[in-house]
């Protein structure tokens, strides 16, 4: 195996409505600028709310297959706690995991017909050497608006990058309107940090 | 230029620089955008039809007028086209006709999974299938190209992976569009009646023929020798899985998939010592391949069902696993994709659970309603199906109690329901038809229709009155409800289901994120947690903003019992509700009310 070895991937995770697929083209537009061949996929439900959603960002200097295999993702970055779990096929001994430590609960929850499973940091920390794990809905809200959630988790995924910081941030202040750009970059410096 | 874009944004890119003015459509997953996105760019005429049919004879016609046009649709689409779909085959084009095509595997947002290189081969079309975005404005142009050359409809397929995942494309500027020549008669060639069809019916056979001589030099078809032991044919996404999971293996890849260059592939045949075919859903290359008598392995390996990725294809060579970690897990529960918050629909399926009604539903958001907790929806089967089928159903219990109703989306009615409903009328049905009625095509992102008075290019048109269409069809019981009014709805429903001859209740509220879209919404509804007895009735209707959280998972202060085995309560998340109160409307303590400023 020659170039596709080297094909970086990111996989985010999370529940519709949270961000996933603007985070997901934001990272696509970063590595692309910063000289990589790049292919970006998602997964969206039917309808607009509440659902599974999943994107694949694959960077390298060549990238045939825009989906990895299982056990080839790099980094999980997920948005929701229990999200995490139904993804760990795809990751190996080596995966990064970010998560944001928040629950959504799905109906079936909500019903009290399920319980919402606990344990999932400590799952999650006995398999993967680097676990990151953030509240970042309530750090965007600290930041100004909880539906940043998906910069805090930028900020946080570009720590784990050797992407210049200010490529980052010059195609975050692109991608959104003007008026929330200070807020955005808030959040993204306080994930970051994180 | 590079730009990173979607498969549909570099079809209707290479559209575009091709010069092309025509498009129409029917919004369908994952088809969608590409009709919008060409719609956008300066100079081209594109529009919503009301379904596939209507917009492939539109193209058709402006074809035929010389100019070059493209139709665009889902999969399934193409069964709604396919009647001038397999005669345009007989006729030929005039001017360049396009048939984009975007096909589903693993279903993400279908009914089936049909492939539709079948249809190539039925409909004696050719097909080229593009396997990323720039390959995608690249063929759309060779598509072009070749309708022009052979006088012929052409395919361009998609699959969901290609038209909604994004790579670099380069782009090109746009060459000048070419303007429509005008129609030109010649009967023997448009008027297919049966005289004049057994004489096309020749041409087409030679025209393969003559494109199958074509393929064999086509620049889509590539042989990639690399290592010979392995040589592998394949098209389209699946060449990219191929690539990643096989990158010492030898290649053919087809840029044509209909017809293939049977040349080209004993060729390659020749050159390497195991051959695999590998493609998605049905063997469609692979059967062609063993009737040259060529040794290949298929679909005794490589799945049938669902999407490839770069780790199936590797596991069905080496009969190894790609999963590396396999942590033990608690059992994790379904998220399945919900209506949104303040969803009309909501309202009008709680309604249809209650009353125990067979709903023969359609396809639409609101086909999500067959779930818990709403469970007010049964059958689903394809864009039209709920009024047919609740006429036969009517039709079929000689009980004379009625218990069925077919429901239906307002675009989804234009697209294929007036023809049932006239069909209700004129055979004496008994049964009741709701229209849900959101003032949008919703699920594949809010599209105008002809019931919206707004064209997809924006210009104000005249809307589709539904009540008088329904009246001068025949139909006397017509009435207009709220659905987020669960009282009036139950109660219309009720009455139409007991009264004589068909009916027709148009259940009407706006999609909730045209409201919000609109800066409509309602002010938001909170929880009055020393009110709530947390009986789970707000919950029973799954709305996304309610959730349900126990004692232990409130901040403080925590709110006293109201009962003894009460062990929680219901919160609403204030981000979320719209106010539509539906919730509070089921409420039996009054404890929904809404925001106060001061929370």
């Amino acid at each position: 195996m020659t170039d596709s070895r080297k094909v970086t991937t990111v996989l985010f995770v999370g529940v519709g409505g949270q961000g996933i697929i603007l985070a997901g083209d934001i990272l696509s537009e970063i590595v692309m600028r910063a000289g990589y061949d790049v292919k970006k996929s998602e997964v969206h439900g039917m309808a607009q709310r509440g659902g599974c959603v999943s994107s694949h960002v694959r960077y390298g200097s060549k990238v045939y297959s825009p989906l990895p295999g299982k056990g080839d993702v790099d980094i999980l970055v997920s948005f929701e706690r229990m999200e995490t779990l139904r993804y760990l096929d795809y990751l190996n001994e080596k995966s990064a995991v970010v998560v944001n430590d928040e629950t959504i609960f799905p109906p079936s929850v909500n019903l009290g017909e399920e319980p919402y499973p606990d344990a999932v940091m400590e799952i999650l920390r006995r398999y993967f050497p680097a676990v990151k794990a953030l509240k970042a809905t309530e750090m965007a809200r600290v930041a100004g608006d909880r539906r940043m959630a998906n910069t805090v988790m930028l900020g946080a995924l570009s720590s784990l990058s050797s992407i210049d910081e200010g490529l980052w941030k010059e195609v975050l202040k692109e991608a959104l309107p003007k008026k929330l750009v200070e807020k955005n970059l808030k959040a993204f410096d306080m994930g970051r940090k994180a | 230029m590079n730009k990173l874009m979607s498969g549909n944004e570099a079809i209707a890119r290479g559209a575009y620089e091709h010069g092309v003015t025509f498009a129409a459509a029917y919004p369908g997953t994952p088809s969608t955008e590409i009709t919008q996105e060409f719609s956008r760019y300066e100079g081209v005429y594109a529009e919503w039809a009301p379904n596939e049919k209507i917009a492939l004879e539109a193209a058709i016609g402006a074809a035929f007028a010389g100019g070059d046009a493209m139709a665009v649709m889902k999969h399934v689409g193409v069964n709604v086209a396919a009647d001038p779909l397999f005669t345009v085959s007989y006729t030929g084009t005039n001017g360049g006709l396009v048939v984009v095509v975007a096909d589903d595997p693993s279903m993400h947002s279908s009914q089936n999974e049909q492939d539709s290189r079948n249809y190539a081969r039925f409909a004696k079309i050719p097909m080229l299938e593009p396997a990323d975005s720039d390959e995608a404005r690249r063929y759309i142009r060779l598509a072009f190209e070749l309708s022009r050359r052979f006088d012929t409809p052409v395919f361009l397929r998609s699959t969901t992976r290609l038209s909604h995942s994004k790579s670099v494309v380069t782009l090109d500027e746009p060459r000048e569009q070419r303007k429509a020549t005008g129609a030109v008669k010649n009967a023997a060639k448009f008027v297919m009646v049966p005289a004049m069809a057994r004489g096309r019916r020749v041409v087409v056979e030679k025209r393969m023929r003559d494109i199958g001589k074509f393929a064999e030099t086509f620049s889509g078809n590539k042989v990639e020798i690399n290592n010979p032991s392995m040589g592998i044919i394949t098209a389209g996404m699946a060449y990219n899985y191929a690539k990643e999971a096989f990158p010492e293996a030898s290649f053919l890849k087809l840029g044509m998939v209909n017809p293939l260059p049977e040349t080209m592939i004993r060729g390659f045949t020749d050159r390497v010592d195991t051959l695999y075919v590998i493609e998605e859903l049905d063997p469609v290359i692979e059967d062609q391949v063993r009737a040259m008598g060529i040794e290949v392995i298929g679909k005794e390996i490589f799945p049938y069902t669902n999407e490839f990725d770069p780790g199936v294809l590797v596991e069905a060579v080496t009969g190894k696993s790609p999963i590396k970690i396999r942590p033990e897990l608690p059992a994790l529960p379904n998220r399945p994709p919900n209506l949104c918050p303040g969803c009309p629909h909501r309202g009008l399926f709680y309604v249809f659970g209650k009353l125990n009604v067979f709903a023969a539903g359609d396809i639409g958001c609101y086909t999500l309603a067959f779930q818990r907790p709403l469970q007010g929806l049964d059958s689903c089967i394809c864009m039209g199906a709920s009024v047919g089928m609740a006429h036969g159903m009517s039709k079929a219990q000689e009980d004379g109690k009625n218990n069925v109703v077919g429901v239906i989306g307002d675009s989804t009615f234009i697209h294929s329901g007036i023809t049932s409903l006239l069909n209700m009328v004129y055979n004496r049905s008994n049964s009741v038809v709701v229209i849900c009625d959101n003032r949008t095509t919703a699920m594949t992102g809010m599209q105008d229709h002809p019931g919206t008075g707004v064209t997809l290019q924006g210009r104000e048109t005249k809307a589709l009155d539904f009540e008088r269409l329904a009246r001068s069809m025949g139909v006397d019981n017509v009435r207009v409800v709220n659905p987020l009014d669960l009282k009036e709805t139950r109660e219309a429903i009720k009455d139409e289901l007991a009264a004589e001859g068909p009916s027709l209740v148009i259940a009407r509220a706006p999609c909730a994120l045209l409201k919000s879209k609109d800066g409509e919404s309602m002010s938001p509804l909170m929880v009055e947690r020393e009110r709530c007895t947390g009986c789970r009735a707000c919950i029973s209707i799954g709305c996304p903003a309610i959730s349900w959280r126990r004692f232990e998972q409130l901040d403080e202060p925590i709110p006293e019992k109201k009962t003894k085995k009460q062990e929680g309560i219901a919160v609403i998340d204030p981000a979320e509700c719209n106010g539509c109160t539906v919730c509070s409307q089921l409420c039996k303590v009054n404890a929904i009310v809404e925001v106060r400023d001061n929370d």
